[in-house]
C-alpha cells in the first residue's frame, strides 16, 4: 500500500517534517543553553539569527502538515473503494488500529503548532525575548509529537491491506455499538443541540467579555476549546443526520463527499481555525505578565479573540443553514 | 492587517523585478523545475485516465460473472446452470455470454469476437472496432475473411463500425451473431463463455456470490467492484512505481535548487547586503526570498501542469504511449476525458514544490543574515 | 531632536578566534543634534566600524550606546533595524544603488518594508528627487547615471524615510573636487533643514568645509582630540 503515490507523499512530510523539527529543536536547545541577551558577543549574535531560521522552519512545517492534514483526509475518502466494506474514511481509517491515532496526533500536531507559531509571533516583537526559554522549551516538547505522527502514520499505512473487510461508519457510528463513535453517536439531537446552543452562547459571552474588558483570555480558550468537542459531537450525533436527510447516518465523514456539496469542509476548517485561534488568545494571555509583552498581547490577543469569534459564528451558520435547509424533519420525533 | 498585505505587495513587487533582471539564472531553474512537474504529472494523469477509462468499462459491466472452472481452468458453463441457480433473491436478470479472442495473422493482432445482447446481426454480418477498421483499412460494406479453428474460410461483410467515447475497449472488438459465433469456435449449442447476473442491492453482492459457490461448487464468481477495487490499486501501484523510479530526478532537482538558492552570485551578495544596509530586516528578507520560491514554483507547477494535461489529453501522451499501454498492435485512438483531481494536485504539489521549498529555507536563511555593514567594509 | 552618547564602546572581531582583532578600544563620544560631525582619521583607524554602531548597522561588543536615553547596544538586532530606518539615513562610499531598478525604485526601497501607502511615498519620492534636480532621471535606470547623479540619487534614499540623522561614509571618495563641493552644498541644504549629520572622511574637502561644526580625529581605535 506504501506505493500508492498520495500515501508516499504523505509518509515524505511527514518525514521531512520530522527531520527539520528535529533540527529546529537542536538549534532551539544550543540557543536556550546559550543565550545572554545582554551580551555583545558574536556568538549572541548568531544565536539571534538562529532564531531566524527557527521561526522559517516551523512556520513551513506547520504549513505543510496543515496541507498534509487535508491530504490525510481526502486521501482517506478516495481509498475507500479500494476496501471492502469501506464506504468513506471512516472504513479507511478503522483497517487496522493505526488509523484513528494518526489523525489525533495530526490533529494535535496542527493545534500546537499553530499556538506555538502565534507564541513566536508575540515574543519577536518584544524587544528582550522575554519567552525564548519557554518557546523554544515548548518547540523542544512538540518535536516528539511530530515523530510519534510519523512513526504511526508509517504503521498505519503499511498495515494497510486491502483483504481484510473493514466496517465503515454504518456500523461504527450506531447508538447500538460500543466505543466512543457509538457513545457520541447516541447522544440524544435535542441535548446535542442545547449544549451547541449553551456553548455557542458562552462562548460568545466570554469573548465578548474579553474584547470589552481585556480579561478572561484563558476563559475563552477553554470554553472554545470545549466548545469544539461539543461540536464535533453535534456534527456527529445530530448535523449530519440533517445533511443525510437520513435519522440514523451518523458519519463525520461523508459530509465531506461532492454528493453533499463538500459542506463538511465549511463546516470543519472554520470550527479548527476557531479553536486554533481560542487557544493561541489563551495561551499568550498569562505572559502580558512581562512588560515588554503587555502591549503586544494585548492587541494580539483582541485580534485572536475576534478572529476565534468569527469563525466560530461561520461555523454555526454552516452548521445552522446545513439544519434549516434539510428536508429532514423530527418536529415530533426528537422536540 | 491592511499594512500587511501592503508590504507583501513592496515585497512581491521588488522579487518580481530582481527575478526579471537575472531572467537567465531563473530560466534554467524554471525549465527544471517544470520538466520535473510536466514528467510527474503526465505519468499521473495518465495512469488516472487509464484507471478512469477503465471505471467506464466496468461500469456499464454486470455485477457478477460466473465462470466453470474444471482443473482450475476457465471452461465452457452450460446453459443449464442458469436454471440450476433458480431463484436467488436479488438477482434481477440472468443470461449466458458468448465471446472469446481470435488472433489474425494477417496484422498479428487478437481480436475480440463477441456475441451482442442488444443488436441482431444476420448470416456474414459483423460489426468491428474503430481499431481494426484502421489498421485492416476496412469500411463499411467491406469484406474481412477470417480462417477458423478447423481451417474453413468465413468471410464477414462489415455492417457497421463502433463508435465509442472509449476506444480503449471497443477497438478490437468484433461483433456477430450467436450461429455464427457458435460455427466459427464450433461451441456447441448450449453451452456459454460465462455467466452474468444482474444485481441491483451492492450490499447483497457477497451473500449472492456465497449462495452462488454453495449451488454450483464448480464455478467461481467474479464480481465487478472486485475488479474495480483491483484496477484502482493496480493502477496507484503502478503510478507509486513510477514515482519511486522518478524520486532520482526530484533528488536531483532538490540539490540543483539547494544549489542555485546558496550559490549566490557576488552581485546577488552585495543587493541583500544593500538592502539590509537601508533598513530591511533579515525577516523581509526571508519573506522576499519566500515569495521568490513562491513565484518561481506557481509558475513552474502551472506551466509544468498545463503542459502534462495538453500532452495526456489531448496528444495522447504521446512521449509514452507505447510504454504504458503498449499490448496490442491495435493502437487505440486514446483520448481520455480531461479530469483534474484534487487529491492528485496535492500530491504532485508535495512531490515537486514541497521539496523545493525545503531545500532552500537553509539558503535563504543564509542569505538573510547577512551582516548590514558589509557594504560598508 | 536626540543626543547620541557612546560610552566604552568597544568592538571586537572574530571574539576569541586567533585573528581576534580589537578594532575599537574604549571611546566615549557625544554628539549633539543639529551638529555636523566629521570622524577624521587614516583608513584602518576605525572611524567607518564606529560609524556603524552608531548607526546601528553593527553592535558594540562592549559598552553602551544611547540615543535620546534609549539604550541601543544591547538591542537584537530586530529591533535596532526598527530604529535604524526610523531614526537614520546612510550614504556608502560606493553609492550602492542596485543596478536594473530606476532611480525612482531605489530612492523608494528602504521604505518598502515600511508599508506606506504607494501613491503618496511615489509623491514623497518625486518631491526628494525634485530638490535635487533629478526629477528628470527618475525612470532612468541607475547604471547610466553619471557619479554625481548617482550619488545624489543615494542622498534622496537616504532621506525616503525621514530621518532625524543623516549618516555618510566617505562620501566623496568617488567624487572629484567640484562634485564633491556639490556634495557639501547638497548637506549643507539638508543641515538647514535640521537634519543631524555624522560623516566619516579624510578628504580636506570635506572635514574643512564650512558644513562641518565638529572634527573627532581617530587614531588605531582610539579618540586623538575631542
Amino acid at each position: 500500500m506504501l506505493f500508492s503515490p498520495s500515501i508516499m507523499a504523505l509518509v515524505l512530510v511527514s518525514a521531512t517534517v520530522s527531520l527539520l523539527i528535529l533540527m529546529a529543536a537542536a538549534f532551539a536547545l544550543q540557543v536556550t543553553l546559550r543565550w545572554d541577551i545582554h551580551s555583545g558577543s558574536e556568538r549572541q549574535l548568531q544565536l539571534e539569527r538562529r532564531t531566524y531560521l527557527i521561526s522559517t522552519i516551523v512556520a513551513y512545517s506547520f504549513t505543510a502538515e496543515l496541507v498534509a492534514l487535508l491530504l490525510f483526509i481526502y486521501n482517506a475518502e478516495q481509498m475507500s473503494s479500494q476496501f471492502v466494506g469501506a464506504m468513506c474514511a471512516t472504513g479507511v481509517l478503522n483497517i487496522n488500529e493505526f488509523g484513528w491515532p494518526t489523525l489525533y496526533l495530526k490533529m494535535a500536531v496542527f493545534f500546537a503548532g499553530a499556538v506555538w507559531l502565534m507564541l513566536n509571533y508575540a515574543d519577536n516583537r518584544a524587544y528582550d525575548y522575554p519567552l525564548i526559554k519557554i518557546k523554544y522549551g515548548l518547540l523542544l516538547l512538540i518535536a516528539p509529537l511530530v515523530v510519534a505522527e510519523l512513526l504511526v502514520q508509517v504503521s498505519y499505512f503499511s498495515a494497510l491491506d486491502p483483504d481484510i473487510i473493514t466496517s465503515c461508519c454504518g456500523s461504527l457510528f450506531t447508538p447500538e455499538g460500543e466505543g466512543v463513535a457509538a457513545e457520541v453517536s447516541g447522544v440524544e439531537p435535542a441535548t446535542a443541540l442545547y449544549a451547541l446552543a449553551g456553548s455557542g452562547v458562552s462562548i460568545l459571552i466570554t469573548g465578548g467579555w474579553f474584547l470589552v474588558r481585556g480579561r478572561g483570555a484563558v476563559a475563552f480558550a477553554a470554553l472554545n476549546s470545549i466548545g469544539f468537542f461539543v461540536a464535533l459531537i453535534a456534527i456527529v450525533s445530530m448535523i449530519a443526520l440533517y445533511v443525510y436527510e437520513h435519522p440514523h447516518h451518523h458519519c463525520p465523514f461523508c459530509i465531506l463527499k461532492g454528493g453533499h456539496e463538500f459542506i463538511g469542509y465549511y463546516l470543519y476548517i472554520p470550527l479548527f481555525l476557531s479553536t486554533a485561534f481560542g487557544l493561541g488568545a489563551g495561551v499568550i494571555a498569562p505572559f502580558a505578565k512581562y512588560p515588554s509583552l503587555q502591549q503586544i498581547i494585548k492587541a494580539d490577543s483582541r485580534r485572536y479573540v475576534t478572529a476565534a469569534l468569527m469563525l466560530m459564528l461561520c461555523f454555526y451558520l454552516v452548521a445552522g443553514f446545513a439544519v434549516g435547509t434539510s428536508s429532514l424533519t423530527m418536529m415530533e420525533v426528537w422536540w | 492587517m491592511k499594512s500587511f498585505f501592503l508590504k507583501q505587495r513592496y515585497l512581491i513587487d521588488f522579487t518580481l523585478s530582481s527575478l526579471l533582471r537575472r531572467s537567465g539564472k531563473n530560466i534554467g531553474l524554471l525549465l527544471v523545475y517544470t520538466l520535473i512537474v510536466f514528467m510527474l504529472a503526465s505519468v499521473m494523469l495518465f495512469t488516472h485516465a487509464l484507471r478512469n477509462e477503465a471505471g467506464h468499462v466496468l461500469a456499464e459491466s454486470p455485477e457478477i460473472i460466473l465462470q466453470r472452472m474444471i482443473a482450475g481452468r476457465h471452461d465452457l458453463i452450460p446453459g443449464g446452470y442458469l436454471e440450476k441457480i433458480g431463484q436467488v433473491r436479488g438477482v434481477m436478470e440472468k443470461h449466458g455470454r458468448l465471446w472469446g479472442y481470435f488472433f489474425d495473422p494477417a496484422i498479428k493482432a487478437n481480436y475480440t469476437l463477441m456475441v451482442p445482447r442488444d443488436r441482431s446481426l444476420g448470416e456474414g454480418e459483423i460489426v468491428v472496432g474503430a481499431g481494426i477498421a484502421r489498421t485492416r483499412g476496412v469500411g463499411i460494406g467491406d469484406i474481412l475473411s477470417f480462417r477458423s479453428a478447423d481451417s474453413r474460410t468465413f468471410s464477414f461483410r462489415v455492417m457497421d463500425i463502433l463508435q465509442s467515447d472509449s476506444e480503449l475497449v471497443s477497438s478490437d472488438l468484433i461483433l456477430l451473431s450467436e450461429a455464427q459465433f457458435r460455427d466459427f469456435f464450433g461451441i456447441p449449442e448450449g453451452f456459454y463463455t460465462d455467466l452474468v447476473l444482474r444485481v441491483r442491492n451492492p450490499k447483497e453482492l457477497r451473500t449472492i456470490a456465497e449462495k452462488l459457490t454453495l449451488k454450483l461448487p464448480d464455478t467461481r464468481p467474479i464480481l465487478r467492484d472486485e475488479i474495480m477495487r483491483t484496477y484502482d490499486s493496480i493502477f496507484s501501484w503502478r503510478q507509486g512505481i513510477v514515482f519511486i523510479l522518478m524520486a532520482g530526478a526530484i533528488l536531483a532537482f532538490v540539490i540543483f535548487a539547494w544549489d542555485k538558492a546558496s550559490g549566490l552570485s557576488a552581485e546577488e551578495r552585495k543587493e541583500i547586503g544593500i538592502l539590509k544596509a537601508i533598513g530591511w530586516e533579515t525577516a523581509d528578507v526571508i519573506r522576499m526570498k519566500f515569495w521568490e520560491g513562491f513565484i518561481i514554483s506557481i509558475s513552474a507547477f502551472l506551466l509544468g501542469y498545463l503542459l502534462a494535461y495538453l500532452h495526456v489529453f489531448y496528444a495522447s501522451a504521446g512521449l509514452f504511449e507505447s510504454v504504458l499501454k503498449g499490448w496490442a498492435v491495435l493502437y487505440p485512438e486514446f483520448q481520455p476525458i480531461p479530469y483534474i483531481d484534487g487529491l492528485q494536485v496535492a500530491t504532485l504539489f508535495f512531490f515537486t514544490v514541497f521539496p523545493y521549498t525545503v531545500a532552500t529555507i537553509i539558503p535563504i536563511w543564509r542569505a538573510a543574515i547577512t551582516d548590514p555593514d558589509t557594504v560598508m567594509r | 531632536m536626540q543626543t547620541i552618547k557612546l560610552e566604552q564602546v568597544k568592538k571586537i572581531f572574530h571574539q576569541g578566534r586567533p585573528n581576534e582583532f580589537c578594532a575599537i578600544h574604549g571611546i566615549d563620544l557625544t554628539i549633539e543634534p543639529h551638529y555636523t560631525t566629521v570622524l577624521k582619521g587614516p583608513s584602518g583607524s576605525g572611524k567607518t566600524t564606529l560609524l556603524s554602531m552608531i548607526g546601528c548597522l553593527s553592535r558594540p561588543t562592549s559598552g553602551r550606546i544611547t540615543i535620546g536615553g534609549d539604550m541601543l547596544s544591547g538591542l537584537p538586532e530586530r529591533f535596532m533595524t526598527e530604529i535604524r530606518r526610523k531614526t537614520f539615513g546612510f550614504i556608502f562610499k560606493q553609492f550602492n544603488l542596485i543596478k536594473g531598478l530606476t532611480v525612482l525604485e531605489n530612492v523608494m526601497l528602504p521604505a518598502y518594508p515600511l508599508a506606506p501607502n504607494h501613491a503618496a511615498l511615489k509623491q514623497h519620492a518625486l518631491q526628494l528627487l525634485d530638490q535635487f534636480g533629478l526629477v528628470s532621471k527618475a525612470t532612468l535606470n541607475v547604471e547610466f547615471l553619471s557619479g554625481g547623479e548617482a550619488q545624489r540619487t543615494a542622498i534622496c534614499r537616504a532621506m525616503i524615510n525621514d530621518p532625524e540623522i543623516l549618516i555618510a561614509d566617505e562620501p566623496t571618495a568617488n567624487l572629484d573636487t567640484k562634485l564633491s563641493r556639490e556634495f557639501m552644498a547638497l548637506i549643507q541644504q539638508l543641515v538647514d533643514q535640521g537634519t543631524t549629520v555624522i560623516l566619516t572622511s579624510h578628504d580636506p574637502e570635506v572635514y574643512e568645509s564650512p558644513v562641518i561644526d565638529r572634527v573627532v580625529e581617530m587614531r588605531d581605535g582610539l579618540l586623538e582630540s575631542l
